[in-house]
């Protein structure tokens, strides 16, 4: 396997769902709090060089520069903070960034993260500010929501590949039972296929079960150079794969709408850069924002055949005990998906599976792990592959 | 063509008096009932929307040409959660067509009954005959049966 890009020497996150009160920077705190409790040896005034963000939207709280208020909050300044936006990826989008960083050798210690505060916002509202990572003259002037955008996918899928209602609500179901799992989940309560199937439509063929809810959070990693992590931690955790792709922002001029490229461009680099095949995988934390993305995943990671999607959620494969255990966290689905924070979120979960430190919900013996995360209608992609320090 | 840059309803153009191919002009003609995209001068590419480049050679001419408005359904969905100024309209269909000249458009779905929609659809544009008052005046597009 190739060398390390950079290491992962602590993950912080916050509790995830309705936050009451709190806003971004106090969560963003929240979550920094626990990467640097969980870290002793690190000082973060001394070691810690730049902070990398990512937030979706500055609407939710009429807050923008948020760079160094989030710094200003973990009593960080004066040094630089960086926020990047790539709707659902953004988190995934700032860690990329401070993986140039740390490979160019300008900073040897960073702060990573991600937040967004979604539940003081009304459902209308917030399917709105979300609409706006869509095209606007083209997909928001239409009527065309982001459960829309996903749903034009699952039709394509289910006419393409006879995928079902059904398998799609197993998706659901499977991430609500790894869910109960995680105490920092938003939803920590079993549901049942017939629940999902039975639930309100919101774009059919999807269902209010098969979206993920709206909720509050914020994620952060302390990374390094691979050189000096074990000043930091006897378990650092390494990056060793990470790509990155861009398509269309809207879904209408492209070729397939039951295939996300960026995933596909994305998984090929950060497999070759790390030497390793969906084979190798043990543990996967993926973008199901709606059940039929998870689906859509499987299929451009090569866990399975395109258009077999839905036979590997019926085979168990993806449940925790199966051999190829998927959204352990809970995922967006029941763990919550505060759009900014999911992306270094997604990387905390593998950094606390390949770690032994994931509790009731541990993949035994898992070494290698990956995080796929896509912003908008899979317009921005993301996928990172990371291994347990020897 | 004696229409002045300044004229309340002309489209937007270059010095040469030439109708750019910007959104703003899409839209402009969609007020005139006519669904327009544009052909690339160099390769003869046709793009829906217009833009600045050609996405196949790179070319930056293009000429404005008009779709028929026909084409079939290529995958849709039904949005009974809507944004909030389309809520009047819920639960309503939503779609992409692919017009018999090539393009991929996404549109509402509009007098035709949900339980009739599926894949290979044949539809025909039509026009919303009203335009905003506020910024974007755009007149909408939609999509219906083919006569």
């Amino acid at each position: 396997m190739a060398k390390p890009i950079a290491s992962i020497v602590s993950a912080g996150i916050s509790k995830f769902g309705v936050r009451e009160g709190l806003y971004t920077r106090e969560l963003f705190a929240e979550a920094a709090k626990d990467a640097f409790d969980q870290c002793p040896n690190l000082n973060p005034r001394r070691d810690v060089k730049a902070l990398f963000v990512g937030m979706m939207s500055d609407s939710y709280e009429h807050q923008a520069h948020v760079a160094p208020l989030f710094l200003d909050w973990i009593g960080l300044t004066p040094i630089p903070a960086f926020r990047t936006e790539a709707a659902c990826a953004s988190s995934s989008v700032a860690m990329r960034s401070a993986l140039f960083a740390i490979a160019s050798g300008m900073y040897d210690v960073v702060l990573v993260g991600g937040v967004e505060k979604m539940t003081h916002v009304s459902t209308t509202g917030v399917t709105e500010i979300l609409a706006m990572a869509s095209d606007f003259p083209f997909e928001q002037w239409h009527g065309i929501s982001f459960p829309g955008i996903f749903g034009m996918m699952a039709v394509d899928h289910m006419h393409r590949y006879g995928t079902t209602e059904e398998q799609m609500a197993k998706v659901a179901v499977k991430n609500h039972d790894h869910g109960v799992l995680n105490p920092k989940a938003h939803f920590q309560k079993r549901i049942t296929v017939d629940e999902v199937l039975t639930s309100r439509p919101v774009a059919w063929p999807l269902k209010l079960y098969d979206c993920c809810p709206r909720s509050d959070g914020a994620s952060c990693l302390v990374m390094t150079s691979p050189e000096i992590a074990r000043r930091f931690t006897d378990t650092p955790v390494n990056v060793i794969g990470s790509g990155q792709a861009q398509d269309t922002l809207s879904l209408f001029d492209r070729e397939n709408f039951s295939s996300m490229k960026v995933t596909r461009i994305a998984a090929g680099q950060a497999y070759k850069r790390a030497g390793v095949g969906p084979a190798d995988i043990d543990v996967a934390e993926l973008h199901d924002c709606f059940t039929i993305a998870e689906i859509i995943a499987y299929e451009d990671l090569g866990f399975c055949e395109q258009g077999k999607g839905g036979r590997l959620i019926d085979e168990g494969v993806t449940h925790l005990g199966g051999k190829l255990p998927t959204n352990t966290s809970g995922g967006l689905k029941a763990k919550g998906h505060p759009v900014g924070a999911t992306g270094t979120a997604q990387a905390c979960e593998i950094y606390l599976q390949l770690t032994n430190q994931a509790g009731r919900r541990q993949v035994a013996g898992a070494e290698v792990g990956l995080t796929e995360n896509v912003g908008g209608s899979a317009s921005t992609g993301v996928v990172q592959i990371y291994k347990r320090g020897d | 063509m004696a229409e002045s840059k300044t004229d309340k309803d002309s489209f937007i153009r270059d010095e040469n008096g030439v109708i750019l191919p910007i959104i703003e002009n899409f839209y402009r003609f969609c007020g005139q009932r006519k669904l327009m995209g544009v052909k690339c001068s160099k390769c003869h590419a046709v793009m829906w929307p217009p833009r600045a480049k050609c996405g196949k050679c790179f070319g930056y001419n293009f000429e404005w040409v008009e779709f028929q408005g026909k084409g079939e359904l290529i995958t849709y969905t039904i949005i009974h959660f809507p944004p909030t100024q389309f809520q009047a309209l819920a639960p309503y269909a939503v779609g992409i067509v692919k017009l018999t000249e090539g393009p991929q458009l996404p549109g509402m779905i509009r007098y035709v009954k949900l339980e009739d929609l599926r894949i290979g659809l044949k539809l025909q544009v039509d026009f919303e005959s009203t335009i905003p008052k506020d910024w974007p005046r755009w007149p909408r597009y939609f999509f219906k049966a083919l006569n």
